[in-house]
C-alpha cells in the first residue's frame, strides 16, 4: 500500500471530461452538413474529402515520428481528423486531390507541428491552409460548379468521379456558376447594383438550404446552424464567438445596405453565404486559438464578424472568414492578456478589495 | 531625386545628433553594476564559482564572462536574483536540483582540532580544541571550506534533509 | 433567506449514500497511540511529560509554543513510550514528533477545568478555554480555533457563519454530527458565538443533508439570531470564503481575512469540540471521521480517538476490499494521498477514503492542453488555470505569481473539469512550495551574509588589534633604543636606577 516516491496529487475524482471526446463531437455535428455537401456534389467531392483527411492524419503521424513523440495514442485524440476534414469543407468539391493533400500536409507541418503540436499553435490550422491554398492556386479554389446531386442526371459516376478528382478531368462544360459573394462581387465591380446582381442567384431559401454552387460543406446554412445547435448543447463550444461574429456581420451588413441597398447586399446575404455559419460555430471557436474568456471571447467573436464584413465588402477577396479568423488569432494571446475573469477579493485592476463597501460601490457604479 | 536627398540627410543628421546627446546626457558613471551584484552574492569567498571571491565572480558576471548559474551556494534564489538583475532569461531548470547542501560532521572521526572552525566564513562550525565540532545547519550554506581543511576527512556535504516543514510537492511529470 | 451566488464551481458526484445512513461508532482502543505534537497550522507543540510518564485521559501532553500553536492532550490513560519521530499523516509520509501512548485500559480521565455556563462566562474565558483545550479547526484547516474566537476585539463582526456544508464527496461525519448530536452543536454555537461577541449566527448546509438541517432547526428553536439556512449542493460550497459570499453577498478581500467584511466562520464538528470544552471541560482528544470509497468494506462514520493509526480505523470499517484502491486522507477533491497507513489520525482528519482507480478517475493518461478554457469557467476564484499552469511548466514561477497563484486555494475544480486530465492542482502547490523554498533559501542567504560580514569584521577588527600591538611595541623597542643611542648616559642611569628599584 505504500505509494511509490513520488506521490500524485489530488483531486481524485474527475468529472469525465476527454479530449478525444470533444473533437468527436465536432465531428458529429459536422457530418449532417458534410453528408448533403457530399450528396450535393457526388463522387469527386467525396474523394476530396477522403483525400484530405487521410493526407491530414499521415502529415500529423509523420510529424510526431519525427518528434520522437509516439504516434497512436496522440493521433487518436481526433484533431488531425477535424483539421483535415473543416479544411475539405471549404474546399471547391471538384478540386483535385493535390489540392486537399497540398492544404492538410501544409495545415499540420506549417500551421500545427512548427509550433510544438496540439494546443501549441497561434493560428487555425485549417483556414492557415485554406488560405496558403487561395494565394498559391486562386484558380483552382475559385472553380465552383452548381450542385449535382448523386444519383441525378448529369452526375458523375463513381469512376467518374475519380477521373475528376485525380486525372484534373473535371469536363469544361461541368464548371459553371459562381458562389453568391463571388458574384455579387463581380456584378458590382461591373457597374450593376447589388440586387440586379442577385436576381439571377439562388433566393434565400436556396441559401439556407445549400442549393447553391459553393464550397463542399459551407452551402448549407440549415445543416450547418444544426450542427453548431448541436455544439452549444452539449457544451462543446460557449456561445460568445458565435452569437457575437453572427450578430456583429449581420449589424455591420445592415447598417450600410440601409443607406444604400444598391451597392450593400443585406445582412442575411452575409449570414447565409460563404463560410459565415461554419466559421462562426465549427472555426472560430477552436479552442487553442481562440481566447479563454467570456468577455475575451465575445471581443475575439466580434472582431471575426467585422471583419469578415470588411474584407467581402471593400477588399478583392469575395470571402472573408479565413482571413478575418486568422487575424483574430494573431490577437488571441493580446485578449488574453488584457482581459482576465476578475479575481476574488480583488478589484478589476487586481488590487486587493479594501473591505466590504469598496466592493458595493464598484458594483453599483461598474 | 533632390528632395529625397536632401530630406534623408537631414532625418541622419536629426537622429544622429539626438542619439549624440542623449549619449552624453544619459551617461552612465564609471560601472555600478558589479558592486550591485557583489552584494546579490553569499560574500563567503568559497571559490566554487572558479574565480578568486565574490567580488571577482561579480565583475565577471558584470562583463558577461559568467553565467547567473555559476554559484552554487546561492542556489535558484540567487540565480533568479541574478537574471533579474542583469536582465536575462535563467533556465532555472538546468540549475542543479537544488536541495541546499549542508556540511556534517562524522563525531566517531572529529578530533576536535578546530582547523574547520576556523576556516568557517560564517560561523557556522560550533567547538573548541579536543571537543567534537557540530556544525549550525542554518549557518552554514555548504562552501566546502571545512571539508578541505579537516585532517581525518570526518567532514562531509550532504543534501539538507527535508522535514515536514520544508517538503513541497514535487513538478508533477507533464505531457508533451 | 436571499443568497447569493459564486463563480464557476462543480458538481462531482456526491457518493454520500455510502456513509450517510451509518450511524457514528465508536472505535476500540488500538495497542499503541502515535499523538503527533503538530497537528495544527503553526508552531509545533513542546511536551510537558517525559518516556515512562504515566498519564490520564485528558491530561497535557505538550503545550503550545509561540502565538499560533495549540496544545495536544492524551486520549486515554496510560504510559508514555516515547518521544520521537513517528510517520505523519502527510502526502510525504516524512515522520514528525511524535508522543508514543501505551493506554492501560483503564481510560480514566484526569482533573478536569470546572464546567463553564456561556451564558455567565465572560467571552475571554470562553477563547481561553478554547485555546486551553487544544481545538482546532476541523474541517481540515486546524487552524487554532481560539485566535480566531478572539477576533472580536479587533474587528467590526456582525455574523458568526457555522460551515456544516460538507462540500466534499464521501465524506458524511459532519453530517452525522448534526444529526445525532445537534443539541451540542447548538450549545457550541452559542458558546462561540457569546466568545465572539455577535449577536447572529447561521448555520449553513447543504441543501443535500435534509435530515442534518431539520434536526439543527429542532435543536435550535426558538433562540433568538440563530438561523440553520441551506446552501446549493455545489462545490467547492464548504470554502469559506465563498460560503460568506454565498450567505451575504460579500466579497473577502485578497489576502484579508472574512473578518475584514465581519464575518468568522466555524466547523460544525469544531462547534462540538467547543461545546465538550467549555461545558465538560473536556480537551479535544477524539474526533468523528468518515471511512468511505470503494475500497473499504464496511463504509461508515466512526469515533476514534487522535493518534488512532489510520490502518487501525481501517480494520474497524471491514478492512479494504480492494488492495488496487488510493488512500486518502479527507475528500477526494482536497484530500491528501496517505503514504503509509500506520500514520495516526489527527484532529483535522475527517475522511480516510480507499478509492478505487474506477472512482479516482486516475486510468486516462494526461495529453495536452487544448485551451478549452473549461478551468477558467469554473474556477471559483476568478483565475485562468491553464496560463498559470503554462507559466509553471516553463518555471516561470513569477508569472504564475502574476496571473494569481497566491490567490489559488486549491479546491481542484479546475483539474476535475479538465478533459486533458493535466495535474493542475499538483502543479500550483509544486509553485508555491517552490516559491516559498525560494524565499526561505534567500532568507537564509542574506543571513549568512551577515554571518560572513560580521566574521570579517571581526577578523578585521583582530587584525587590525595585533598590528596596532605590534606597531606600539616596535615603536617603544624603536624609541628605547634612539633614548639609548642619543642619550646612552641617561640611559645607563635609569638601567641603574631601575636595577636599584629592583
Amino acid at each position: 500500500m505504500r505509494e511509490a516516491k513520488q506521490p500524485a496529487g489530488g483531486p481524485f475524482a474527475h468529472g469525465g471530461g476527454r479530449v478525444d471526446r470533444t473533437m468527436g463531437l465536432v465531428l458529429l455535428a459536422l457530418l449532417p452538413a458534410t453528408g448533403y455537401g457530399l450528396y450535393l456534389f457526388g463522387w469527386p467531392a467525396i474523394n476530396l474529402l477522403v483525400v484530405t483527411v487521410l493526407a491530414a492524419a499521415l502529415a500529423e503521424a509523420a510529424c510526431l515520428r519525427i518528434a520522437g513523440r509516439r504516434v497512436w495514442p496522440t493521433l487518436g485524440d481526433g484533431s488531425a481528423v477535424l483539421t483535415g476534414w473543416l479544411l475539405a469543407m471549404t474546399l471547391p468539391p471538384w478540386a483535385p486531390w493535390w489540392i486537399g493533400a497540398f492544404g492538410a500536409v501544409f495545415a499540420l507541418v506549417f500551421a500545427k507541428h512548427v509550433y510544438g503540436g496540439l494546443g501549441q499553435n497561434l493560428f487555425n490550422p485549417a483556414m492557415v491552409g485554406r488560405v496558403a491554398l487561395l494565394i498559391s492556386f486562386p484558380l483552382e479554389m475559385t472553380r465552383w460548379l452548381a450542385p449535382r446531386p448523386l444519383m441525378t442526371e448529369g452526375a458523375p459516376g463513381f469512376l467518374e468521379g475519380l477521373e475528376i478528382t485525380f486525372l484534373g478531368g473535371a469536363p469544361a462544360d461541368a464548371v459553371s456558376g459562381a458562389s453568391v459573394l463571388g458574384h455579387v462581387k463581380t456584378e458590382l465591380s461591373r457597374g450593376h447594383t447589388v440586387s440586379d446582381a442577385l436576381a439571377g442567384a439562388p433566393d434565400r431559401i436556396q441559401m439556407a438550404l445549400g442549393q447553391m454552387p459553393g464550397s463542399l460543406g459551407e452551402t448549407s446554412a440549415a445543416l450547418l446552424l444544426a450542427g453548431g445547435l448541436l455544439l452549444l448543447v452539449t457544451r462543446v463550444i460557449r456561445w460568445p464567438i458565435p452569437a457575437a461574429m453572427l450578430g456583429t456581420l449581420a449589424a455591420a451588413g445592415a447598417a450600410p445596405h440601409l443607406i444604400d441597398p444598391a451597392r450593400y447586399p443585406d445582412a442575411m446575404v452575409h449570414l447565409l453565404s460563404g463560410a459565415t455559419l461554419l466559421g462562426a460555430f465549427f472555426i472560430a471557436t477552436d479552442y487553442v486559438t481562440s481566447p479563454a474568456t467570456l468577455r475575451g471571447q465575445l471581443i475575439f467573436g466580434a472582431g471575426c464578424g467585422l471583419l469578415v464584413f470588411v474584407i467581402r465588402t471593400w477588399t478583392g477577396y469575395p470571402e472573408g472568414v479565413a482571413f478575418a479568423v486568422l487575424l483574430m488569432n494573431a490577437a488571441t494571446p493580446l485578449i488574453d492578456r488584457w482581459v482576465r475573469p476578475r479575481v476574488f477579493g480583488r478589484t478589476a485592476r487586481g488590487r486587493p478589495l479594501d473591505h466590504a463597501a469598496t466592493l458595493i460601490e464598484e458594483r453599483a457604479g461598474g | 531625386m533632390l528632395t529625397a536627398i536632401v530630406s534623408l540627410t537631414v532625418i541622419g543628421l536629426v537622429l544622429g545628433a539626438i542619439l549624440g546627446i542623449a549619449a552624453r546626457l544619459l551617461k552612465v558613471e564609471g560601472d555600478p553594476l558589479g558592486g550591485e551584484i557583489e552584494a546579490l552574492l553569499p560574500g563567503t569567498n568559497c571559490g566554487q564559482c572558479g574565480f578568486p571571491g565574490c567580488a571577482a565572480a561579480a565583475r565577471a558576471l558584470a562583463e558577461g564572462r559568467a553565467g547567473v548559474t555559476l554559484c552554487p551556494p546561492g542556489g535558484r534564489a540567487l540565480v533568479g536574483d541574478l537574471a533579474a538583475k542583469l536582465g536575462v532569461e535563467a533556465d532555472l531548470s538546468a540549475v542543479e536540483e537544488d536541495v541546499p547542501r549542508i556540511a556534517f560532521v562524522n563525531e566517531n572521526l572529529c578530533v576536535g582540532c578546530t582547523r574547520c572552525f576556523k576556516r568557517c566564513d560564517t560561523d557556522a562550525v560550533i567547538g573548541s580544541a579536543k571537543q567534537i565540532h557540530v556544525i549550525v545547519q542554518d549557518a552554514c550554506n555548504g562552501c566546502g571550506k571545512c571539508v578541505e581543511v579537516c585532517p581525518t576527512e570526518c567532514i562531509s556535504l550532504r543534501p539538507q534533509p527535508v522535514t515536514l516543514q520544508t517538503w513541497h510537492w514535487p513538478k508533477p511529470p507533464l505531457a508533451a | 433567506m436571499k443568497l447569493f451566488s459564486i463563480r464557476g464551481g462543480v458538481h462531482p458526484k456526491g457518493r454520500k449514500e455510502l456513509a450517510a445512513d451509518v450511524a457514528i461508532a465508536p472505535v476500540g482502543l488500538p495497542p499503541l497511540l502515535r499523538v503527533p505534537l503538530l497537528q495544527h497550522i503553526g508552531t509545533p507543540a513542546e511536551p510537558v511529560v517525559r518516556k515512562g510518564d504515566l498519564v490520564k485521559k485528558g491530561q497535557l501532553l505538550a503545550i503550545g509554543q509561540g502565538m499560533v500553536s495549540a496544545p495536544v492532550h492524551a486520549p486515554t490513560s496510560g504510559r508514555v513510550m516515547a518521544i520521537g519521530r513517528y510517520v505523519a499523516p502527510h502526502p510525504s509520509g516524512l515522520p514528525g514528533r511524535t508522543v508514543t501512548l501505551k493506554p492501560d485500559g483503564q481510560d480514566e480521565w484526569a482533573d478536569l477545568p470546572p464546567p463553564l455556563d456561556p451564558e455567565t462566562a465572560t467571552p475571554e474565558e470562553i477563547a481561553e478555554r478554547v485555546a486551553d483545550r487544544g481545538i482546532v479547526g476541523m474541517g481540515g484547516a486546524t487552524f487554532p480555533s481560539a485566535i480566531k474566537l478572539n477576533l472580536g476585539g479587533r474587528y467590526d463582526l456582525h455574523l458568526l457563519v457555522v460551515n456544516g456544508a460538507e462540500c466534499e464527496p464521501y465524506l458524511t461525519c459532519d453530517d452525522r454530527l448534526m444529526r445525532e448530536r445537534a443539541d451540542q452543536v447548538i450549545d457550541g454555537i452559542l458558546s462561540m458565538r457569546k466568545a465572539l461577541g455577535v449577536g447572529r449566527a447561521i448555520v449553513a448546509v447543504e441543501t443535500n443533508k435534509p435530515r442534518a438541517m431539520e434536526a439543527l432547526r429542532k435543536a435550535g428553536a426558538g433562540l433568538d439570531g440563530l438561523r440553520v439556512v441551506g446552501v446549493p449542493t455545489r462545490y467547492p460550497m464548504g470554502s469559506e470564503r465563498h460560503l460568506v459570499q454565498t450567505l451575504t453577498g460579500l466579497e473577502t478581500p485578497a489576502r484579508g481575512l472574512t473578518a475584514d467584511i465581519g464575518v468568522v466562520v466555524h466547523n460544525v464538528a469544531t462547534a462540538f469540540a467547543v461545546h465538550e470544552a467549555v461545558r465538560l471541560g473536556r480537551p479535544l482528544i477524539s474526533r468523528v471521521v468518515t471511512l468511505s470509497g470503494g475500497g473499504i468494506a464496511r463504509p461508515g462514520n466512526y469515533e476514534a480517538r487522535i493518534g488512532t493509526p489510520i490502518e487501525a480505523l481501517i480494520a474497524a470499517a471491514g478492512g479494504l476490499e480492494d488492495r488496487t484502491a488510493r488512500l486518502i486522507l479527507g475528500g477526494p477533491m482536497m484530500g491528501q494521498p496517505l503514504a503509509d497507513p500506520k500514520a495516526p489520525l489527527v484532529k483535522g482528519t475527517n475522511g480516510v477514503l480507499a478509492l478505487r482507480p474506477a472512482e479516482s478517475g486516475e486510468s486516462a493518461a494526461q495529453q495536452p492542453c487544448i485551451r478549452c478554457a473549461t478551468c477558467v469557467s469554473v474556477c471559483p476564484c476568478g483565475l485562468m488555470p491553464l496560463e498559470m499552469a503554462a507559466r509553471i511548466r516553463k518555471e516561470q514561477l513569477d508569472a504564475a505569481v502574476e496571473h494569481g497563484l497566491m490567490d489559488c486555494v486549491g479546491c481542484g475544480s479546475c483539474a476535475y473539469a479538465c478533459p486533458s486530465r493535466i495535474p493542475l492542482v499538483q502543479l500550483f502547490n509544486y509553485a508555491k512550495g517552490r516559491l516559498t523554498a525560494v524565499q526561505r533559501a534567500r532568507h537564509k542567504q542574506e543571513e549568512i551574509k551577515r554571518l560572513a560580514r560580521a566574521r570579517a569584521e571581526r577578523m578585521d577588527a583582530i587584525a587590525r588589534a595585533k598590528r596596532e600591538q605590534m606597531d606600539r611595541r616596535k615603536a617603544e623597542r624603536a624609541a628605547r633604543k634612539k633614548a639609548e643611542q642619543t642619550a646612552p648616559e641617561a640611559a645607563a642611569e635609569k638601567r641603574d636606577q631601575e636595577t636599584v628599584d629592583a
